[in-house]
């Protein structure tokens, strides 16, 4: 890994929004790709298809790299592509995979033989931060609300979410320990789709319901849901800038659903300091900003060994609230 | 009447050259969709979405709509002809329909599917025109309990079509139920049935095994049996069109099919399969001659065919009134949405009225379009019956094996197949019941899982599901439908002997 890259990365991890503008210069000059093969773990649609085509957009129309070619093997949380990309891109300089905190998730409670700790982090780019919410109706006025009924008796206060042992079921199992109760207590009902979650909370079947930002958005703008709390570390920029964080309101728990790019085992920290100085580049495209601003996604911009440093992290802590859910 | 004079506005966009172009691509592209097994509307909306880079919103979701419905009516005719669901929602119209087309009726039995769409499908749009806001708030009522008392009924009415031997049956239908709980389970995250291979982490798909059910196990049981040199033809008897009995049996059935669709399209658990099963078993227990049933009959194609098509239009409804998909292809759509910076909720009709309504009025003009497409190539599909049945077969062999490659472009989706078509094989050489199956797959993981999502809510308490009004009427219509009969023939006897 280069030290220039290294430090841009950090740069970017200290909260820095854009590269500065000469080193933008150095790292299109460095990370032009004739061609690159980009794998996604998932089904054409979804928030890892999405990702991998954004970058493309905006690679190609900023003349960062010639041609793009795709592949897409869907299921189980990323856990029947992330093998396949394993054994059959090693040492391929120019191929990277759309993953993300889901990932580490399903491999864990999956038990997959395979994981994220086999493919090289490339760059973070975006992330979305969960939301509670409840139906407009519901006597919790506020969090704390929630939280005093939750801390009485988790069992009573069912709670809907996607897939058990996902993102939304790890971020319960987290606010549960900071009130000082068993996560493995919670009444939490998985959903398999978005809609159905959705669906269940607005007709009061649940109590309460964790899911990503955008998934709620337009509820609660017009008001059906109320939300009372947001898991990142700041408050949401524009819509739903009025949520108040976790945190803010004494619950030391941050969490947010990241996505970025890993790129294959096998190669050597040139060629992945090259796949970073691409991401960077395309990060820095008014193209990459404008797909930011259309799809409501925030920039979580983080690149090289600071990106490694956080997926260990965030792999451990992933392991340590599933085992306290009691599915690891 | 604000409805209309929007509606006309919607129609004022959706009749500009440019958007009939857009709505005749996508039909065709969803007809083309349709007719191949494991490559659905769904698929094929993912693999449109880059196009939301390069033209207007309006246009897109012409387009897909377009895709979506041109699907439903073509999966019907690979079901009819080869035995071959192209669709999952379409399963059921193999049932009757291979049969009215090995008897010689095929032009009747694509013919009333196309004509039923159409019907169900306009019904259903007009539905989603005037209904919307109503239905949706309805739709939310049901939770976790009344699905699970919905998915009862549906067992009862699928045993209660069992045929002739009710263990059979219900072999066939634990048999489904222990091929659709292979996969992570979705309340614990924990695989089971799946053997350490990665591939089944989601579990079979449902168009693989009827595929290897119909298709297959059709193939292997005629070669095992035909002999070396005899070259027989489906012969194709009486007019490919609709004679004037077909019409009397079949225009209920679309009605009924249509207002069995609409709803469950609508409702998140819904679908596009329930209510074809459940369509199929009230045709069955409504026609004048049920003893036809299982061996061509009309009113079995008639009704789920209406049903599918309606179900798309009802997949719509709380997709734009309340940002909620019920259906895969309906979350892509719900994407290509957000790509356009536009978020489908209860806002939606006012921010962007010309877009839905001009959406809403090319869906009348996709199924115009679609009958149009489809009732003259009736003709020309049933042409492929006048191949030689060893040539046709092979086809269908090869066609089916493409087509369940290209849902995953996994080698273990085609084993699988295969697998299940030796099953298939010998389930019909012993006369074992397929639809059981096929429906113990669909319906069980839905079952399971809203059975123990109502246990979470209620904290344990099984009588959440008679202590929801909702829940206990679908239970009670559940007790009718497996005692009723006994009962009334009991009843009957025993009034005879007197």
């Amino acid at each position: 890994m280069s030290g220039s890259i290294t430090r841009r990365g950090a740069l970017a991890a200290a909260g820095a929004l854009a590269l500065a503008h000469p080193a933008r210069a150095q790292a299109q000059a460095q990370a032009r790709f004739e061609s690159v093969f980009m794998f996604v773990p998932a089904a054409p649609g979804g928030g890892w298809d999405s990702t991998g085509r954004a970058i493309e957009q905006a690679a190609r129309a900023a003349g960062l790299v010639g041609s793009f070619q795709f592949e897409n093997v869907g299921g189980g949380g990323g856990m029947v592509g992330l093998p396949r990309f394993v054994n059959q891109r090693r040492g391929q300089a120019n191929a990277m995979i759309v993953g993300g905190s889901i990932m580490l998730g399903t491999g864990i409670t999956g038990k997959s033989s395979v994981t994220v700790r086999d493919v090289q982090p490339i760059a973070r780019l975006t992330s979305e931060a969960g939301v509670i919410v409840v139906p407009a109706a519901s006597p919790f006025r506020d969090f704390a609300g929630l939280a005093a009924a939750l801390r009485a008796n988790p069992g009573a206060v069912p709670i809907g979410g996607s897939v058990a042992g996902g993102i939304d079921h790890i971020l319960l199992g987290l606010i549960l320990r900071a009130l000082g109760q068993a996560p493995r207590s919670a009444s939490y009902v998985g959903f398999q789709a978005g809609g159905q979650n959705i669906a269940a909370v607005l007709g009061g079947q649940v109590q309460a319901s964790i899911s990503g930002y955008s998934e709620f958005a337009e509820q609660i703008k017009a008001g059906r849901l109320r939300a009372l709390a947001i898991s990142g570390e700041a408050r949401l920029a524009g819509d739903g800038a009025d949520i108040p964080t976790l945190r803010e309101q004494g619950v030391d728990v941050t969490l947010a659903n990241w996505r970025g790019v890993f790129g294959a085992p096998g190669t050597t920290a040139a060629q992945q300091a090259a796949l970073a100085a691409l991401m960077g580049a395309v990060h820095a495209t008014p193209q990459w900003q404008e797909i930011l601003r259309t799809r409501g996604w925030a920039d979580a911009f983080l690149a090289g060994e600071a990106f490694g440093r956080f997926v260990e992290r965030d792999i451990a802590d992933t392991e340590a609230v599933l085992k306290d859910l009691g599915l690891a | 009447m604000d409805t209309l004079a929007a509606l006309a506005g919607g129609f004022a966009t959706a009749l500009t050259p440019t958007h009939l172009m857009f709505a005749f691509i996508g039909c065709f592209l969803g007809t083309a969709v349709g007719v191949l097994p494991g490559i659905g509307p769904a698929l094929t909306v993912a693999l449109l979405l880059p196009i939301t880079f390069q033209v207007p919103a309006t246009s897109a979701f012409i387009l897909f709509a377009g895709v979506y419905y041109g699907a439903m009516y073509g999966g019907s005719t690979t079901s009819i002809l080869l035995n071959t669901p192209g669709e999952s929602a379409t399963i059921i119209t193999a049932l009757e329909g291979h049969k009215m087309a090995r008897a010689g009726r095929a032009g009747p039995a694509l013919a009333t599917a196309a004509i039923g769409s159409f019907v169900a499908g306009t019904i259903a749009t007009g539905a989603l025109t005037f209904a919307a806001p109503v239905v949706v708030e309805l739709a939310l009522k049901l939770g976790p309990a009344e699905y699970f008392s919905l998915m009862v009924v549906a067992f009862v009415a699928v045993s209660a079509v069992l045929g002739a031997s009710a263990l059979r049956g219900l072999a066939c239908l634990f048999l489904g139920l222990l091929l659709g709980i292979v996969g992570v389970d979705l309340q614990t995250g924990q695989p089971r049935f799946t053997f350490g291979m990665i591939e089944f982490l989601d579990g079979i798909e449902v168009t693989i095994v009827a595929v290897g059910l119909f298709a297959v196990a059709e193939t292997l049981h005629l070669a095992t049996r035909r002999k070396h040199g005899e070259d027989e033809i489906i012969p194709l008897q009486g007019s490919l069109w609709l004679s004037r009995e077909d019409w009397a049996r079949s225009w209920k059935p679309w009605l009924r099919g249509a207002f069995l669709g609409f709803p469950f399209g609508a409702i998140p658990a819904g679908g596009s399969e329930l209510p074809t099963f459940l369509s199929y078993y009230m045709e069955k227990k409504l026609s004048k001659n049920p003893a036809e049933f299982g061996h061509g009959a009309i009113e079995g194609v008639a009704g789920p065919e209406a049903a599918n098509n309606a179900s798309a239009a009802g997949v719509l409804m709380p997709m734009l009134t309340l940002g909620l998909p019920t259906s895969v292809t309906a979350a892509i759509m719900l994407s290509a949405f957000q790509s356009y910076g536009i978020q489908p909720g209860p806002m939606l009709f006012v921010t962007q009225g010309d877009l839905v309504w001009g959406l809403i009025a090319s869906l009348y003009v996709g199924n115009v379009m679609l009958l149009v497409l489809n009732l003259p190539l009736v003709g020309l599909w049933v042409k492929i019956l006048k191949i030689p049945t060893p040539q046709l077969y092979a086809g269908i062999l090869v066609f089916a094996t493409i087509g369940a490659y290209g849902v995953s472009n996994s080698v273990v989706d085609l084993l699988v197949m295969y697998a299940v078509g030796i099953v298939g094989l010998f389930m019909k050489r012993y006369d074992f019941p397929v639809a059981p199956a096929v429906i113990g797959m669909i319906l069980g993981p839905l079952a399971e899982q809203a059975f123990r999502q109502a246990l979470t809510i209620s904290q344990g308490d099984p009588f959440t599901f008679i202590t929801r009004p909702i829940s206990a009427s679908f239970l009670v219509v559940a007790l009718l439908l497996a005692v009723g009969p006994k009962l009334w023939n009991a009843y009957a006897a025993s009034r005879a002997r007197a």
